[in-house]
């Protein structure tokens, strides 16, 4: 079975233009896969680039070299409007920030994945309102708009937002952070969830026990700091 | 997928003065398009090129049409183009006085576009323009009420409504957050994502506020004298630039 996310020679390195040119090399040659049902976790220490890596795997940063084959396509080559459709479709991805449309409220902000898919509305709300429920957001708060939730709320929210669809690929980026014991637990069942709906999960968990808990196997970045690359 | 809009090598100059240059883009039915740079970039001459308001001196303007598929606009006639502007394309100015007919009520205005397409029910027209006032939030005692009365936020809803009436599938937007308040702005960025989801409409939107095209933009097109200096996905252009002015122009952005 091909895998669902694979990943061969990527490289990156920023240039910045507006600072003498400089050019910092963060990967090289870094290559892996992820099977679907699997949960890869990225390690190393702050600043090895693990972050760089899931902006890649999104298309929110550019490869120099390489490339990133995502449910078959390499969206390295691919246009933006493939890219596009990936994202709706095939690859979800958990942030660490809630970036949304003021005003819109919370129930909407859940819903949209599955409204850009074109689902009917009914469903999607009701999608929607379970998450909430599930991730404890007292139902008084759906109906305003998440900029004015405190933190732990808005990346609860934003977790809604990211399972609404079972995306056959997911990049998580520390979904556990900043969540109380509670709330830590559901998070992790989500993830088991998606995992068992055959979901290929790649995530950054500086909780160890949650690491443990989710992830299959564990890869390095480290490793694929220029000049450590076979 | 045949791309709705096909625009190939454009050029536009003023006198020995460059408008805007070669400049080729193809754009996708549902997708929003930003075009982002500074005042005189050229972003525009470009938009005003498009939407068949100025004459280009070279490049090509392919609109996938109704009846007829792909056809150059540039090479249409006169009445061919100002149809379309009435059926298929819509133009939202950045003042809205600029798009309103300002001494014909709020309804009045919208049922116009309607009329101009053939409509000539009075009950239809107007149970119509109730309809389009009420989508943009524009309550429906108001009607009867010249724009002149609105305030601007109101007076941009009511351009929009005006112009999304006839069910158009291209939208040209020019700077259609400027100079409203902060929280008016988000209440309009609101209203025109959700129309351009639940119509499938495309748009260009030409803007100087890299918030607004990070809401509202699929992709970007970054100008700078009347050159495109880089393209991509919005949040790839606004998040890894590559193009040292883009750099500039991102690096540049207050934090709030």
């Amino acid at each position: 079975m091909t895998p669902m996310i694979h990943v061969e020679h990527l490289a990156k390195s920023f240039t910045l233009h507006n600072q003498g040119g400089a050019v910092i090399p963060v990967i090289e040659g870094a290559g892996f896969s992820v099977r679907a049902g699997e949960c890869v976790a990225l390690t190393g220490t702050s600043g090895a680039g693990k972050s760089t890596v899931m902006r890649i795997l999104y298309g929110n940063y550019l490869a120099q070299g390489g490339s990133v084959r995502i449910g078959g396509l390499d969206i390295t080559k691919a246009e933006p409007r493939e890219i596009l459709a990936l994202r709706r479709e095939t690859l979800g991805y958990v942030s660490q920030f809630l970036r949304v449309v003021p005003r819109v409220p919370t129930l909407e902000v859940v819903a949209e994945p599955l409204l850009a898919l074109g689902r009917p509305e009914a469903e999607a709300l009701a999608r929607a309102r379970d998450l909430l429920t599930r991730l404890r957001i007292p139902d008084t708060l759906w109906g305003l708009s998440p900029t004015t939730f405190s933190g732990g709320e808005q990346q609860r929210v934003n977790i809604a937002r990211g399972f609404a669809h079972a995306y056959p690929a997911l990049l998580l980026d520390e979904p556990t952070a900043s969540l109380d014991a509670t709330n830590r637990e559901t998070v992790l069942t989500l993830i088991e969830e998606a995992k068992a709906g055959g979901a290929a999960i790649v995530g950054i968990f500086h909780d160890l026990e949650a690491r443990a808990r989710v992830a299959d196997r564990e890869i390095d970045v480290s490793a694929f700091a220029p000049g450590r690359a076979a | 997928m045949m791309p709705l809009l096909d625009v190939r090598s454009l050029t536009k100059t003023y006198g020995g003065r460059i408008g805007c240059a070669d400049v080729s883009f193809r754009l996708y039915p549902g997708e929003v398009l930003g075009i982002v740079g500074e005042s005189g970039s050229g972003k525009s001459t470009l938009l005003n090129c498009l939407a068949g308001h100025l004459l280009p001196d070279a490049g090509r303007v392919i609109f996938d049409t109704r009846a007829e598929g792909p056809r150059d606009v540039l090479e249409m006639s006169e009445p061919e183009r100002r149809m379309l502007g009435r059926t298929d394309w819509a133009f939202v100015h950045q003042n809205p006085r600029d798009g309103l007919r300002m001494r014909i009520s709020a309804g009045g205005n919208v049922g116009e576009r309607l009329m101009a397409v053939g409509a000539r029910h009075y009950g239809e027209i107007r149970a119509q323009a109730t309809d389009w006032l009420g989508r943009v939030e524009i309550g429906e005692t108001r009607i009867d009420d010249r724009p002149s009365a609105f305030s601007g936020g109101m007076q941009q809803r009511l351009q929009i409504a005006r112009n999304l009436v006839t069910g158009p599938r291209l939208v040209f937007m020019d700077e259609p957050t400027g100079g409203l308040d902060v929280s008016v702005q988000a209440r309009l960025l609101d209203l025109i994502r959700g129309l351009v989801r639940r119509m499938g409409l495309s748009a260009i939107v030409v803007t100087h506020d890299l918030a607004v095209v990070r809401l509202l933009a699929d992709r970007l097109m970054v100008m700078k004298d009347g050159q495109v200096i880089e393209t991509g996905l919005t949040d790839q252009v606004l998040d890894d630039p590559q193009a040292p002015y883009t750099q500039l122009l991102v690096s540049s952005v207050l934090q709030v």
